[in-house]
């Protein structure tokens, strides 16, 4: 056991804050809580599976109350009989498979639960107890007691019972069975040997793979004629309508075959084409069970708040019924649902949430306080100025661009390329058809059905899915989780793109603080780290834990003037700490950084600059991009970092400040009617407008189990650096989608060649069929891994001394 | 020959039932969720282990539900 860290949750362990319980260290009193009452319960074996995976029990307090309301717990269920009550709670901290033992075992901790059942990749626990043992606020208690806080939103609330479709499964099934006991029963006439049993017996399999290919001809390859149908009605081409095509020549032609004893027909190819092709339907079905593309605000928002009645009385209310005029209470950690006015005396609230901003922002009484911030410190109270739906950051999802769906917008690469395919097929196959009527009618009707048959463009159908779904995949082991296939195309296309500053470009974990001015002694310090420590304001605290740690002093006078800073005093020297206003030294735009002045004795020192803190590979990303790309950074605050931007970035580089949300989305409108495909990458809330608008939206995520609005990708933050390479990776993705279609050209002009002489066999197409699906499978799925490694050094060997070459 | 209409008869029927139980095995849901089942597997020898030597009384219900 590693003595440094907690034993539960394996964050190092501060040494005066040791808790040494069972033998065992602990990083805190909460830590230590869990392991007893795991131990207790004969749950040890929880640290057997795997080292420190527990999380720190956070304080809760009265903030679910709310599962008292018998509405609001009716809704989160999702099934109720009588006692027996089963509900899927979602766990973010879900990780390894202690989780999943711990989890599967709570009717140990609790009675009244029945069974609990963990999905590991939804990270979620299905629980089924009985209502007259325990209750729903009993077990999230429980639940948060031992770590394990689910997360309930809005979001749940509101959702019904979500039905999976499974039909593409069935119907591969289906088709499979088809194509399998088909093939197998073909097998005699391949051979064509003129014996006396196949002769004999010849009908008999014959109608019997005739029955056998009825289900997947009308069960199975259903979606295409309906896909099909759709398209010529909106008269647009799409690759659908020579797959339906194909496969119901193919199908008549059999069975005319069959009928009048001329051949075996092409049944074996048929059920084979529908079986691959819908395998790509499912290659390219990636889906993130953990990670959802579509959220809204709803998600981040809580079910319910407490409201304080005109007698002083505290009671739940849902968020949906919340007036104006009401009172609320919003505890430590909680979010502000609706826009209201502060009555408590101050407050200090994180919007990082909302702009990606990690500095609490301090509230005095009176003042306004908008929804989407969390409440950092005391418990407050306010008066609701608007309801929910009218809240200023709600109202940006009654937006057109929320409303309307957006995926028709974009037209697939396989689409564009069946506009010119389908009519050049029908073509030749007429034009074929015509010229072999003068010469023998019967032959005509063979050649014009095979035709169709062999270029039923089912390697050009498989490309797509199948590159598409292999690089989905790759760069979902890089951290880049994208929404479906569609997205990589238009990231290929992508011309300009655009980047929220705060939470986006910089990090929210750390801010960097610098020193500015005279330089501080020991002595200075110490006194400085003496004021700071009665100080509770967040950038007090910030700068306290900045400072290394000094000897303790008393102060013999300490004020705290909110809105401004310390004066304190210790052992005779006075020291003042704060704005600028608050010092009365108006140094040149000091309004425009986050700065804490320092005086000491009467003297001016210096100040402390909380700077935004960059990501790393920043500058080289952006010199890297501004190459291709046309980059603007969007940004919703004032622009007093422009200058160490304008220094750091290509010159090229667009800077734009002080936008609000809507006005985001305007910008990102314009630019798509100079006709610019726009490329979105934001984190917060306010984002979500421009995310929606541009052509891709990629949301950055510190944590992608947890918070991101409603977009069309989701980067992990620690991969911000490879955005170029994912850039160039979709580009050549593209490319190798090109290429394979030449392949399967190159096939479909094999295979016409036999057509059109007359003289396609069903054994040749038998063979050339799945011959060309084999071929283009392994080809895509071998360039796009080849692409994935060769580009891989190449954001590496980068050297930024082209940034001067640049301007 | 005869004997071929019985036997592959035979072969149809026992390939209709294995998709029967493929399409009865994905409606069930037990497709849906792939790996959890992969570690859960591994959990029963410890619990046994555990609950014999646990003094409260042992919880009868039925641990897993497939």
């Amino acid at each position: 056991m590693n003595t440094g860290n907690c034993f539960h949750c394996g964050i190092e362990i501060n040494k005066k804050e040791e808790i040494i319980y069972d033998e065992k260290s602990f990083c805190c009193n909460g830590c230590k809580t869990v392991y007893e009452i795991f131990s207790q319960n004969d749950l040890s074996c929880y640290y057997d599976f795997q080292a420190s995976p527990g999380a720190t029990p956070l304080d809760i307090k009265g903030k679910y109350d709310f599962l008292d309301n018998e509405d609001i717990v009716a809704k989160l269920l999702e099934f109720q009989e009588d006692t027996t009550h089963i509900v899927s709670l979602f766990i973010p901290h879900i990780h390894c498979s202690s989780c999943i033992w711990i989890l599967e075992n709570l009717q140990k901790l609790q009675s009244g639960i029945s069974t609990s059942q963990v999905n590991f990749p939804e990270k979620k626990v299905r629980i089924t107890f009985n209502s007259e043992g325990t209750s729903l606020k009993k077990i999230v208690e429980l639940l948060c007691s031992i770590g394990y806080e689910p997360y309930i939103s809005l979001e749940n609330f509101d959702e019904g019972k979500k039905v999976i479709d499974r039909s593409l499964i069935y119907k591969i099934g289906v088709a499979f069975f088809c194509f399998g006991n088909i093939m197998l029963l073909s097998f005699p006439e391949y051979f064509e040997v003129e014996e006396y049993w196949i002769n004999e017996y010849r009908g008999f399999f014959r109608w019997l793979i005739f029955a056998i290919s009825l289900p997947a001809f009308f069960y199975s390859a259903s979606g295409y004629y309906v896909s099909a149908y759709k398209s010529i009605k909106s008269g647009m081409l799409n690759i659908d309508i020579p797959i339906a095509l194909g496969i119901v020549v193919m199908f008549i032609r059999s069975t005319v075959d069959i009928v009048f004893d001329y051949g075996q027909g092409f049944f074996d190819s048929m059920t084979g084409l529908i079986f691959f092709m819908l395998l790509g339907k499912l290659f390219q079905k990636k889906t993130y069970d953990f990670l959802s593309f579509e959220r809204d605000y709803k998600s981040y928002f809580p079910i319910a708040i407490t409201k304080i009645l005109a007698d002083g009385s505290e009671t739940s209310v849902q968020v949906y019924e919340i007036e104006k005029g009401d009172r609320l209470l919003i505890r430590n950690q909680e979010l502000i649902p609706v826009d209201g006015i502060l009555i408590s005396e101050k407050a200090s609230v994180d919007y990082s949430f909302v702009t990606g901003e990690a500095v609490a922002i301090e509230k005095k009484s009176g003042d306004k306080i908008f929804a989407g911030g969390k409440q950092m410190g005391k418990v407050i109270e306010m008066e609701v100025l608007f309801s929910v739906s009218q809240s200023y950051l709600t109202q940006l999802w009654s937006n057109d661009v929320f409303q309307k769906k957006v995926d028709i917008k974009h037209k697939t690469i396989t689409d564009k390329i069946s506009r010119y395919f389908t009519p050049a097929l029908l073509g030749l196959a007429f034009v074929s058809f015509f010229y072999w009527l003068f010469i023998d009618v019967s032959t005509a009707f063979n050649v014009f059905t095979a035709i169709l048959i062999v270029a039923c463009p089912c390697a050009l159908a498989l490309t797509a899915p199948f590159t598409l779904g292999n690089v989905l995949r790759i760069l979902g082991k890089r951290k880049f989780y994208l929404k479906n296939a569609t997205v990589i195309e238009q990231l290929a296309k992508v011309d300009s793109i655009v980047f929220d500053k705060t939470g986006t470009i910089t990090t929210n974990k750390k801010t960097a603080i610098t020193y500015e001015g005279a330089p501080l002694n020991d002595f200075d310090l110490k006194l400085l780290y003496n004021a700071l420590r009665g100080s509770n304001h967040p950038l007090s605290r910030r700068l306290y834990d900045f400072i290394p740690k000094q000897t303790k002093l008393v102060p013999t006078h300490f004020e705290e003037i909110i809105g401004k800073g310390i004066d304190a005093e210790i052992d005779g020297n006075t020291i003042k700490l704060g704005s600028s206003q608050f010092l009365k030294t108006m140094t040149e735009n000091t309004h425009k950084k986050t700065k804490v002045h320092v005086e000491i004795n009467g003297e001016y020192k210096g100040s402390y600059v909380f700077n935004n803190q960059y990501r790393e590979g920043l500058e080289q990303l952006f010199s890297q991009l501004s190459k291709h790309y046309q980059l603007i950074i969007l940004s919703g605050d004032n622009d007093g970092e422009r200058k160490i931007l304008e220094k750091m970035l290509p010159s090229t580089t667009t800077l734009v400040f002080n936008q609000k949300p809507e006005q985001k989305l305007h910008y990102i409108k314009e630019l798509q009617d100079q006709g610019k495909n726009v490329m979105m990458i934001g984190d917060g809330l306010n984002d979500a407008g421009a995310l929606a608008q541009s052509n891709i939206g990629i949301s950055l995520s510190e944590n992608v189990n947890v918070f991101s609005p409603a977009c069309d990708g989701i980067l992990d933050a620690s991969q911000f650096q490879k955005i170029g390479f994912f850039m160039q990776y979709s580009k050549n993705a593209m490319k190798t989608i090109y290429m394979s279609f030449g392949l399967s050209i190159a096939y479909n002009i094999v295979g016409l060649t036999y057509a059109v002489s007359g003289n396609l066999s069903p054994l040749v197409a038998a063979i050339i069929m799945p011959l060309s699906t084999v071929t283009i499978v392994s080809f895509v799925t071998v360039m796009t891994n080849i692409y994935a490694q060769n580009s891989q050094p190449a954001t590496r060997n980068f050297q930024p001394a082209t940034k001067n070459n640049q301007a | 020959m005869g004997v071929i209409y019985i036997l592959i008869t035979i072969s149809i029927i026992v390939a209709v039932f294995f998709l029967y139980a493929f399409i009865r095995a994905v409606r069930s849901g037990q497709y849906d969720d792939d790996y959890t089942p992969s570690v859960r597997m591994l959990f029963d020898d410890e619990l046994k282990i555990k609950t014999k030597t646990n003094k409260k009384p042992i919880q009868t219900i039925k641990e897993k539900q497939v």
